[in-house]
């Protein structure tokens, strides 16, 4: 199967640009796992995402600040798990803006189907909220400060699955 | 992503990962990873093509039911166009992937990295 090799891409264009360093994009063999305990029609959901858009007002206004590139602060934000598709905004710059426009949501941040898939039991329910956090050039801050922050907020839900959604 | 897919599964909470980039979601040690090879943005499915978006999400519910190991990795059947060219494209002179004004708030923010990164060390 033919796809598109973003390590080598990547690294590539930003030679080209003349930057010294090249991402070091993240390397592990050894993979933790948790198998699933129970049945998916009896398991608890959220969606863990990276695609940056802001939530807004039914006239059209923005609720939170857009959001670029991660920081070195906690960046988990959590979003209504029903919430009106049609009230968000993209404010994506990482998918490709040649050939995509972020304007179905459910393309990259599925919360109409999972709904749907919850109403027809196929899961067992959502969690109250869903999460986004920034992309972030850190490999420590991901796994030291955002990930376990996630990983708490998704416990004091009784989540049991995370969908992750990187845009 | 992967980096938190696996705090999370380290911490007892099954993950699935929905990517359209197949070598860095491999290269991380993802836990179970369904791969479409759509461009960037499209991780669970066409745009408003609701079967497709099912289909996708479909696979991952499977295989989260399946998998009997870390790091098994589902390639969807899934074709974005019948011209391939939009693989070729990507991170071209021709389709450059930052865009200008993309640039300027990357900076922008680097230098505020910066400058709290300064203030810290000198309130330490």
């Amino acid at each position: 199967m033919e796809y598109v090799h973003y390590i080598d891409k990547t690294h590539e264009y930003y030679r080209k640009l003349g930057y010294a360093k090249t991402y070091n994009y993240a390397r592990n063999d050894d993979i933790p796992f948790t198998p699933l305990k129970k049945p998916l029609a009896k398991c608890r959901v959220a969606i863990v995402s990276t695609a940056q858009f802001v939530m807004v007002d039914a006239a059209g206004n923005d609720l939170e600040p857009v959001r670029m590139s991660g920081t070195n602060v906690v960046e988990v934000f959590p979003i209504p798990s029903d919430w009106s598709p049609d009230r968000i905004r993209s404010t994506s710059e990482d998918h490709d803006r040649y050939q995509t426009e972020m304007k179905d949501i459910d393309a990259f941040f599925p919360i109409t189907r999972l709904n749907e898939f919850v109403r027809e039991g196929v899961l067992g329910s959502l969690a109250r909220e869903f999460f986004r956090t920034l992309p972030n050039y850190s490999h420590r801050k991901t796994t030291e400060v955002d990930g376990p922050e996630i990983l708490r907020r998704c416990r004091e839900q009784h989540v049991d699955v995370a969908l992750l959604c990187p845009v | 992503m992967s980096l938190i897919a696996r705090v999370l599964e380290a911490g007892g909470i099954s993950t699935v990962t929905f990517s359209n980039a197949r070598d860095i979601t491999v290269s991380a040690g993802n836990p179970r990873l369904v791969f479409t090879n759509y461009p960037l943005g499209n991780c669970v499915g066409r745009p408003f093509d609701r079967e497709n978006q099912r289909a996708i999400l479909g696979a991952g519910f499977e295989l989260l039911e399946s998998a009997p190991r870390p790091g098994i990795v589902v390639d969807t059947p899934h074709v974005w166009s019948a011209d391939t060219g939009w693989m070729q494209l990507i991170l071209s002179d021709a389709q450059p992937f930052i865009s200008d004004a993309a640039e300027v708030k990357r900076q922008e923010a680097l230098k505020q990295a910066r400058a709290q990164k300064a203030r810290q060390v000198r309130d330490a």
